[in-house]
C-alpha cells in the first residue's frame, strides 16, 4: 500500500476513533448489463461526492439480479424486465422498483445506396420478423416510404441469439402491436425465431448486419447513436414516424405517465407509448430496492445515492446514450422512498422544497 | 530373473510406513479425476431432471426450441454439433496431414522448422479472433468468390441448396478447419518423425518411389498415432464455442444445406445461460451439456476402440511383412 492511499485510512481511523466520523456504509448491487455503463459512471461520482459509502455494481445479466436479489446476497438488484409476480412472491412482496434511465430499441439495417432513414409501420416490423414480408421492395414498405427507391433485395432479419433485455423489450412491442406475433413467438428474452440469423450482443447483431446486404436487425438506442448505425424510424401510435433519440425516448416515458397514475409501482410497460412525439419501442430500467430492509444505515444510504442518481446524476444520461427520466417523474419516486421503511421506521425525507 | 529382482528390491523399501502414506496420497491424487467426472455427469443430470423428465426422447428429436412456450427440443444443435464437426475434419485431415507428410518426408531441412513453426502458432491465435476474422474477411469472401459458382453448380443437391445469408454451417466448418488443422498436423508430425529411418529404407531399397515408400511404409506404421491426432481435433471441433457463435448463424434449424445458418451445443449454453427464461429453460440448457457431455464421451470412446483395432491391425501388418 502506497502512503499516499494510507494517510486516509489512517485519518479515518483516527476520526473514527474520537467518535467524529461515520463508519462507512458498503453497498452491493448486481443485475442488468444494459445500465451498467452509466452505473459505473454515477458510483464514481457519488463516490467522490459522498464520504462514508462504498458502492459495488456487477452486471451479471437481469435474472442474475433478480436471483441474488431474491436470495438477499445484494443490497440492491438491477433488471431490464420488472419482476414478474411470481418472482415479487419469492420475496413476500418486499421489493420497489425504481426507474433509473430509459433504454430504447432501435432497428437498423444494411441497404447501400438508401441513404435517408427507412420508416417502419409497427405492422411492417413485425411481418418481416415473422417471415411474412421478404423483400425490401414490398409494397408495405414502400407505400410509407414514398421518396425512397428500394431495391428487389431479400430482408435478412439479424436477432440476438443470447438471452437479453434488448430482445424483452423487443419481442414487447412486437407482441403488442401484432396478435400475429403474439400468438406464434411472445414475449421473452430468448424466443423462438420464425426467421434471421443469430447475433450474439449488440455487437453481433451490429456485425452481422454491417455485413449482410439487406440486412434488419436491432440494437440498444446507446449502441445505434455510438456507432453511428443508420436507425429506422418508427410509427408511434398517434401515428407519426419517429427518429430514436434521447429525447423521443424519454417523451415515451412522459407519455406513459398518464396511464401510470402518483401510485404507480413503476412496473409498466413504455412500448407503443401514446404520446405525438413518444418513440414506442423504449423501456425502463430498474433498480430493485427492498420496501423494508434490516438495516437503517444501509436503507438510508442506498436511498440517498438512488435519489442522487435519478436527479443531479440523469445529467450524466444522454452522453452516455441513455435517455434520463422524465423530471415530473421525481417527486413520485420521492413519495415511495417516503414510505419504505428499515428496522421498523421510515429512513428517509425528500428534500425541502421539493413538491409534494 | 530381472522380475524377481525388482519384486525383492520393492519389498525391501516398502517396509516404511513412509512409502504407505505416499501410496495412500497417490492414490487420491489417481481417485480425484474419474471423480471429478462422476460428480459432472451426476450434477448435470440432476441439474437436468425436469426436462428428462418432461421430455424423454422427444428432447433428443425434436427441432422446437420456445422458451417463451417452454417447449424444448435439442436435434437442430445436436445435429449442427457433430456436422461442423465432420465438415470441419473433412477439410482439415487432407490439409494437416499433407503438411505433416511434406514436413518430414519431402521439405528441405530448413523449411521444416519455421513452416512447422507457423503451423503451431495457429494454435495460439484466440477463437475470438478466429471469429471476427470469419464475420470480416471469411464470410464477404464465401458471398463474393466462393458461394455463387458452388451454389449455381451444385444447388441441386441438398449439400448446396437454399440462400447463402452470410453467417452459415459452411463458414463455421472452416473456421474450425483451420483451428483444429495445427493440433492434427504437430501431432501427425510428430508420430511420422517417429517411424524408424529403417522402415523408408527398406522400402526404397524394395525399389518403391519416395511416394510409394510414405504410402506403404510410413503412414501404416503411424496410423495409430495419425487417428489419435485426428481424434483431438474432433474433440476440439465439438467443445469449440466462440468462434463458432460468431458464424454460424445461431438459427435453432436442421439443414443438410451447408450454405444455411445453423446452431451447436456449445453455442446454445454460451447465449443461452446468462440470461435464462425460468427454471425449465434452465434444466434445458443443462441438459444440452449432458448431451454434449455424453457425445464427446462417446466419440472419444469409439476413437479409443479404433485407434486400438488400428494399433493391432498394424503390428499384425508389420508381423506379416
Amino acid at each position: 500500500m502506497t502512503l499516499r492511499k494510507f494517510l486516509p485510512i489512517l485519518a479515518s481511523v483516527s476520526f473514527a476513533a474520537c467518535g467524529g466520523g461515520e463508519p462507512t456504509v458498503f453497498l452491493n448491487g448486481a443485475g442488468a448489463t444494459f445500465p451498467n455503463l452509466i452505473y459505473q459512471q454515477w458510483i464514481i461520482e457519488y463516490n467522490q461526492q459522498v464520504d462514508g459509502v462504498e458502492l459495488n455494481y456487477q452486471s451479471i445479466g437481469s435474472g442474475g439480479g433478480i436471483r441474488q436479489f431474491t436470495d438477499g446476497t445484494v443490497d440492491f438488484g438491477a433488471s431490464d424486465a420488472p419482476m414478474s409476480d411470481e418472482e415479487m412472491s419469492a420475496v413476500n412482496g418486499n421489493v420497489l422498483h425504481v426507474p433509473t434511465v430509459l433504454g430504447a430499441v432501435v432497428p437498423t439495417y444494411n441497404l447501400p445506396g438508401v441513404t435517408e432513414p427507412i420508416r417502419f409501420t409497427p405492422a411492417v416490423l413485425a411481418d418481416i420478423f415473422l417471415g411474412k414480408i421478404t423483400k425490401w421492395d414490398d409494397p408495405r414498405i414502400a407505400s410509407v416510404n414514398p421518396g425512397l427507391t428500394l431495391p428487389a433485395q431479400d430482408i435478412v432479419v439479424v436477432h440476438r441469439s443470447d438471452g437479453s433485455g434488448t430482445t424483452f423489450i423487443w419481442t414487447e412491442y412486437l407482441s403488442k402491436v401484432s396478435t400475429a406475433w403474439q400468438g406464434q413467438v411472445g414475449t421473452g428474452k430468448s424466443v423462438n425465431w420464425p426467421v434471421g440469423l443469430g447475433g450474439r450482443g449488440n455487437e453481433g447483431v451490429t456485425a452481422t448486419v454491417r455485413q449482410t446486404p439487406g440486412a434488419l436487425g436491432y440494437v440498444e438506442l446507446g449502441y445505434a447513436l455510438l456507432n453511428n448505425l443508420p436507425p429506422g424510424h418508427v410509427q408511434n401510435q398517434a401515428g407519426n414516424f419517429i427518429e430514436p433519440t434521447i429525447e423521443s425516448v424519454t417523451a415515451a416515458a412522459s407519455g406513459a405517465m398518464n396511464s401510470m397514475g402518483p401510485d404507480t409501482d413503476f412496473r409498466v410497460s413504455l412500448t407503443n407509448s401514446p404520446g405525438a412525439n413518444a418513440y414506442p419501442i423504449a423501456s425502463f430500467t430498474w433498480l430493485l430496492i427492498r420496501r423494508e430492509d434490516g438495516d437503517a444505515a444501509k436503507a438510508k444510504a442506498l436511498l440517498d445515492f438512488v435519489w442522487w442518481a435519478v436527479t443531479e446524476g440523469a445529467a450524466d444520461a444522454p452522453a452516455l446514450g441513455y435517455a434520463p427520466i422524465p423530471r415530473a417523474l421525481t417527486p413520485w419516486i420521492a413519495d415511495r422512498f417516503e414510505a419504505l421503511t428499515a428496522e421498523g421506521a421510515t429512513v428517509w425525507q425528500r428534500p425541502a422544497g421539493l413538491a409534494e | 530373473m530381472a522380475k524377481r529382482s525388482r519384486t525383492a528390491i520393492v519389498s525391501r523399501v516398502t517396509d516404511g510406513a513412509g512409502d504407505v502414506v505416499f501410496q495412500g496420497i497417490l492414490t487420491a491424487f489417481a481417485a480425484v479425476v474419474p471423480l471429478l467426472l462422476l460428480g459432472l455427469l451426476i450434477q448435470l443430470t440432476v441439474s437436468a431432471w425436469p426436462t428428462i423428465e418432461r421430455f424423454g426422447l422427444r428432447f433428443l428429436v425434436s427441432t422446437t426450441w420456445d422458451p417463451v412456450a417452454d417447449v424444448y427440443g435439442a436435434a437442430p444443435m445436436i445435429f449442427g454439433t457433430v456436422f461442423s464437426s465432420l465438415l470441419a475434419l473433412l477439410l482439415a485431415v487432407p490439409l494437416a496431414l499433407g503438411a505433416a507428410i511434406y514436413l518430414t518426408e519431402f521439405s528441405p531441412q530448413w523449411l521444416r522448422t519455421p513452416v512447422s513453426t507457423l503451423v503451431e502458432l495457429l494454435a495460439a491465435i484466440p477463437s475470438v479472433v478466429y471469429g471476427l476474422w470469419g464475420i470480416f474477411v471469411l464470410i464477404p469472401l464465401l458471398r463474393t468468390v466462393v458461394v455463387p459458382p458452388l451454389s449455381a453448380a451444385l444447388g441441386w443437391t441438398p449439400f448446396f441448396s437454399g440462400t447463402f445469408q452470410g453467417n452459415s454451417m459452411m463458414a463455421a466448418a472452416i473456421i474450425l478447419a483451420i483451428m483444429i488443422l495445427p493440433y492434427i498436423s504437430s501431432v501427425s508430425r510428430e508420430v511420422l518423425l517417429a517411424v524408424p529411418n529403417s522402415q523408408r529404407e527398406a522400402a526404397l531399397a524394395l525399389g518403391a518411389t519416395r511416394w510409394e515408400a510414405v504410402w506403404t511404409a510410413v503412414l501404416p506404421y503411424g496410423r495409430a498415432g495419425i487417428v489419435g491426432a485426428v481424434v483431438l481435433g474432433l474433440g476440439r471441433a465439438l467443445g469449440e464455442t466462440m468462434a463458432v457463435t460468431m458464424v454460424i448463424g445461431n438459427r435453432h434449424d436442421l439443414s443438410f444445406s451447408i450454405l444455411e445458418p445453423g446452431y451447436t451445443m456449445a453455442a446454445t449454453l454460451a447465449n443461452e445461460f446468462q440470461e435464462m427464461s425460468g427454471a425449465l429453460h434452465r434444466s434445458a440448457l443443462f441438459e444440452i451439456g449432458l448431451v454434449l457431455f455424453v457425445v464427446t464421451i462417446v466419440v472419444n470412446a469409439g476413437a479409443r476402440l479404433l485407434v486400438w483395432r488400428v494399433a493391432r491391425g498394424s503390428s499384425a501388418g508389420s508381423r506379416a511383412v
